[in-house]
Formats: C-alpha cells, structure tokens, sequence
C-alpha cells in the first residue's frame, strides 16, 4: 500500500515537473523545474530497488548536470529568455499529435504485453557492487567506449566555448572582456621600438647590400 | 490497484512525450536541451523498470551509460549556446539557418 502511494506521489510529481520545464516562459524555472523532475524519477528507481542508479541520479544529474544548466542561465541572463514570436497553429497542433501518438502506441504496446509479477530478486540487486560486476565484467568495452565518448565531449565542449569572439562592432562594450592586445603583438611592438630607438632599421628602409640604408 | 512494472513503463511514456512536445514547440536552445533531458529520463525509467523485471542487471548498466550520453551531450550543447551567446547570434533555434543552402 505505502508502494503504491509513494508510486503515485513520485510519478505525479514527475510529470507535473516535467510539463513545468516546458510550458514555463523562464528557462530559471524551466530549470529548477528539471531538477523536482530528477528527484522525483530518483524515487521511483527506489521503488525498482535501483538504489546505486537513484544515488547516481542524484549527484550526477541533479547534482552536476542542472548545476551546470543554472550556470549557463545566469551566464546568460537576459539573453536567455525566450524571443516572443508565436508558431503558427499547425505546429502546435503537429508537435501534440507527434506527442500523444507516441504515447497512446507505446500505451497499446504496453497492454499487449500483459506482464506478470516480474522476476523476485536478492537483497544485492542493484547494489553498487552489482552493477559493477555487470559493467566492468559483461560490458567492459560499453565502459571503455563510454569512456571514450565522455572524454570527446569534454575536449569538444572546451574547443566550442572557448572559441575567440567574433570581432564586435565599434563601441560595443562587453563587461566579460577587456580590450587588451594579445602577448605577442606588444612584445613584437616593443621589439619594434627598441630597434628603432637605437636607430638599426626604420620601416619602409631597405638595406643594398652595401649595408646602406 | 497494483503496481507492476506496466505503470513504471506508463510514466515513462508519458515523459517521453512531454519531451517530444518540448522539442517540437520551443525554440530557445536552453528549453530544447532540457526538454531532451526528459526524454532521456523517460527512456531511463523503462530501462531500470524492465530490469527490475526481468531480474538483470544490464538494464541499469545501460541506464548509467544513458547518464553519461546525456552529460556529453549537455557539454556540447551548452558549449553551442555560449559559442552562440558570444558570437551574438539570436538565442534562437528557428534562426540558425546557416547551412540551409
């Protein structure tokens, strides 16, 4: 009975979360909507007896992913809200009939199937240890390329942010970066005027071979 | 009223097509990211319930392993957002229409 409750609770609120994150004007919202979503999927893979998935649901996405999210948001500010500019009817209409279609299929699917009581499973199920044996025994090479793909995602992620900005137009003012010129160029301007200064080559001259300007 | 895992699989799709209409309305690439990040959600929710079905594992490694697709692919979609923040591109999906022709 408490199963039950705690079932209908949690998916409950999953799903009123979730219809929050995309029917709310303000990405903030959107966000922290996402994260009551998390929790609330974190207890139903309690009810599956997924403890080690509900904990890494937890920390890796609630934890680290929104974080990040709220970063980029606030990064953003104002910018991040959404432009104002209704669609055409259709498309909403389009997008919810794509949305209810995949439901009331996946639904049929779901009744053909007529399961039973599932499979009774050990206290271990689920349990860290587990799903360690599984992934780095059985599913060692998802692990490696998982791996792999964590790490092409980091670097790709680095290359794609840290991307110099687009030359700006005059007067623009930026309050994250200071016109500053690059180390190179002043070091090359200050060579430039050392050799000029001793009077050894001035721009524009050049020398015969006599060595005569 | 008893739960068994046909609800779980119920929710999931539900959440799936929350996700979808997501994608398919809005158009800030913020919204569209979170808007995925459900569907991946609904999609990690059948897998661990078919798993506590069934009584294996694999399932839930394939869950982890959706955890870390979606991080990659929050890294690389937040990077474009700021690459497009920075270029002062409109935060707007519906204009991005560089590569059409």
């Amino acid at each position: 009975m408490t199963y039950d409750i705690v079932f209908v609770v949690a998916s409950a609120l999953a799903i009123i979360s979730a219809l929050g994150v995309i029917l709310s004007g303000n990405p903030f919202h959107s966000a922290l909507a996402l994260i009551g979503n998390l929790v609330a999927l974190a207890a139903l893979y309690l009810l599956l007896q997924s403890d080690f998935l509900a904990a890494a649901q937890v920390i890796v996405y609630a934890g680290a992913v929104m974080i990040m999210f709220l970063f980029v948001i606030a990064y953003l500010g104002g910018r991040a809200t959404e432009p104002v500019r209704a669609r055409p009817w259709w498309q909403t209409l389009a997008a919810l009939a794509a949305a209810v279609a995949v439901v009331v299929e996946v639904g049929f699917a779901i009744e053909e199937q007529a399961f039973g009581d599932g499979a009774s499973v050990s206290e271990a199920f689920g349990a860290p240890q587990a799903i360690a044996a599984s992934f780095l025994g059985r599913y060692v090479l998802t692990f490696e390329a998982t791996s792999v793909l964590l790490l092409i995602a980091a670097v790709g992620g680095v290359t794609l942010a840290a991307h110099r900005p687009a030359p700006r137009e005059e007067g623009a003012v930026s309050a994250f970066e200071i016109e500053r010129p690059a180390p190179e160029v002043s070091l090359q301007a200050e060579v430039v005027d050392a050799l000029t200064r001793f009077d050894v080559v001035r721009a524009g001259q050049v020398r015969d071979e006599d060595g005569e300007t | 009223m008893h739960v068994g895992v046909a609800w779980f699989l119920g929710v999931s799709a539900v959440l799936f097509g929350i996700g979808l209409y997501g994608v398919f309305t809005r158009r800030s690439p913020i919204i569209l990211l979170l808007s995925v990040e459900i569907m991946l959600n609904g999609s990690n929710l059948a897998l661990i319930s078919v798993a506590r079905y069934w009584g294996e594992q694999s399932g839930q490694v394939f869950a982890l392993v959706v955890m870390a697709v979606a991080a990659s692919e929050v890294v690389v979609g937040l990077g474009l957002v700021v690459a497009m923040a920075r270029r002062r591109a409109d935060l707007d999906v519906d204009s991005l229409t560089g590569l059409r022709n």
